[in-house]
């Protein structure tokens, strides 16, 4: 099969959790202005896990700040659940690249930062029970500082999932790890996923992290950025990332972004 | 000494990574030479000792200077200087007299409210301008015009504005702590990472408690250090303000004990205490950088 056809292949048909609609940000700088996102239109399916791909600089995070609330765009709109997007919700929880664990915190501390509204035993429960889901038992009154990068990167993934957000936003979580853990990481965020079933957006510039995680993968041109491609990953899980069908689909979209398959 | 420092730097394998770490060169020095291997027994005892001689090291340099001081003044006829002893004895004087105490008292009666007033009205203001972009842009020619300007050069204000006494030395350690404590609040503010302020948006908080949560641990590390610096600051300022406007305190025992005969002895005490007090107040603040969930800030990595 060649990708033309599975680029065209159409989504399967879900009610919109996210949609996306003409979206258009411009950046301001000392009376300059640079368009970074350039009409923009995109819809997630409850339960989806989506990448964003593309190369640096081209907007990536732009889109995803727009679509988490942090950023309002220039035009166009973003809605959840129908309802459009004016801010950050506990609902939707960022995890970010640079760490955004607290280091005054504690493990326990940090993924109960956002509990502050249960009662102090239900806090504890979904503590204790997130810390085990993300494997960090005996180290509950550990300060980030003396964690691994992997298990900053862990943490900060419970800390997101304690509040029970509907959608998960990740920007390039796993860039700063090395890759033997960035491996490990991508294998328990996929098993947190089967488990929970959030809507993830997920954003990185690695093609391969991107087709081993996503049922699609939206690519995005240099800036400023336009969809090029939406890409439909139709490989079951586990992926055999050394499939024909793995590396048709992971060169077809280096190709894409306009790369040669040698280096 | 080589040989020395080669062997204890060897002789404790897991307690010394963490000097080794601290001190470079002794771990080099260790890495060079490679002595016998001691008696696991012996081992500890030994290191017990070997770390109380390091541990007098500094104090055993200054008693060798003490001496060295004793004898030099000893040997020469014109007196340029009191002799350790002399000082020891006018310390004793100024004890006996009740003096010490209530100098010391008053000094640091001094530098705690001017130092505290200042931290009160600085860091909640810097807090403040470093937060919002406008107030900054507005205040920010007057900080920088007024920054340099040594307290001292306040000393005829001060004392025209509030007399001889107290209040005119603790307005001049007020005016010396408050733009290092405002800097200091500005610049936290400003290094707090966004990824910080967007995460406790994220979560929901209200601006109450994004203040409390996030904004205030975040800025806590930073603002301990510029306490510190600035407490050594205020404390420089208090000896300076007592020499000219009050009749009390460790600076004007310094002044006095010259003007009223040429007590050099006592001089030199009250500069052996103002030192001893300053070490004391840095080491006292220092350890509040210790605390466990302030470490992340001081650490390396």
């Amino acid at each position: 099969m060649a990708l033309g056809e599975v680029a065209l292949s159409p989504a399967p048909v879900v009610a919109a959790k996210l949609r996306v609609e003409h979206l258009s940000t411009v950046f301001t700088r000392d009376g300059k202005s640079t368009p970074v996102l350039q009409d923009i239109s995109l819809e997630v399916s409850e339960g989806e896990f989506v990448c964003l791909v593309g190369p640096s600089g081209c907007g990536k995070s732009t889109l995803l700040n727009a679509i988490g609330g942090l950023l309002s765009p220039t035009e166009g709109t973003v809605s959840i659940d129908g309802e459009i997007v004016r801010g950050p919700d506990p609902l939707r929880i960022f995890v970010f690249q640079e760490r955004g664990v607290f280091p005054w915190l504690t493990v326990e501390g940090n993924i109960g930062f956002g509990l502050f509204k249960l009662s102090r035993s239900e806090r504890e429960q979904r503590v204790a029970y997130y810390v085990k889901m993300v494997g960090l038992q005996g180290f509950e009154e550990a300060y980030p500082s003396e964690l691994s990068g992997g298990m900053k990167q862990r943490l900060e993934v419970a800390r997101a999932l304690a509040v029970n957000p509907d959608m998960l936003y990740l920007d390039e979580p796993f860039g700063a790890l090395d890759s033997i853990t960035r491996h490990t990481m991508r294998g328990e965020l996929l098993r947190i996923w089967e488990t929970e079933r959030k809507t993830i957006v997920f954003v990185t510039h690695d093609i391969d992290e991107a087709v081993q995680l996503a049922d699609r993968v939206v690519v995005l041109s240099a800036r400023p950025a336009v969809i090029q491609q939406i890409v439909n990953i139709d490989i079951a899980h586990p992926r055999d990332i050394s499939s024909p069908r793995y590396l048709e689909l992971r060169d077809g979209i280096l190709q894409q972004i306009g790369l040669a398959h040698k280096i | 000494m080589t040989v020395e420092s080669c062997w204890t730097a060897n002789n404790d394998g897991f307690d010394l990574n963490a000097r080794a770490v601290a001190n470079g060169k002794r771990k080099r020095a260790g890495a060079a030479c490679k002595p016998p291997r001691q008696a696991e027994e012996g081992k500890g005892q030994r290191w017990k000792i070997l770390s109380l001689l390091l541990r007098l090291r500094p104090i055993a340099f200054i008693a060798v200077l003490l001496a060295a001081w004793q004898i030099a003044v000893n040997r020469h006829a014109v007196h340029i200087l009191p002799s350790p002893w002399g000082v020891m004895l006018g310390i004793g004087d100024l004890l006996r007299h009740g003096l010490l105490f209530k100098y010391v008292v008053a000094s640091l009666f001094r530098v705690t409210w001017g130092f505290s007033l200042a931290a009160i009205l600085a860091i909640p203001l810097g807090l403040i301008i470093g937060w919002y972009r406008r107030p900054e842009m507005a205040l920010n020619p007057l900080v920088q015009v007024f920054r340099p300007i040594s307290p001292l050069a306040w000393i005829p204000l001060a004392i025209l504005w509030f007399g001889v006494g107290d209040a005119a030395s603790i307005f001049l350690i007020f005016l010396g702590s408050f733009f290092p404590l405002l800097l200091t609040a500005i610049n936290a503010v400003r290094n707090i990472p966004a990824v910080y302020i967007n995460a406790g948006r994220n979560f929901g908080l209200g601006p109450a408690d994004l203040i409390f949560r996030v904004l205030y641990p975040s800025v806590v590390p930073q603002l301990l250090i510029g306490l510190r610096i600035t407490l050594g600051v205020a404390w420089l300022v208090v000896v300076a303000a007592e020499m000219i406007a009050v009749d009390s305190g460790l600076g004007f025992l310094i002044v006095d004990a010259r003007n009223a005969g040429n007590r050099y002895d006592l001089v030199v005490a009250g500069m052996v205490i103002i030192g001893v007090i300053g070490l004391l107040l840095d080491t006292g603040m220092r350890s509040l950088e210790k605390v466990k969930s302030l470490r992340w800030a001081y650490s390396e990595d």
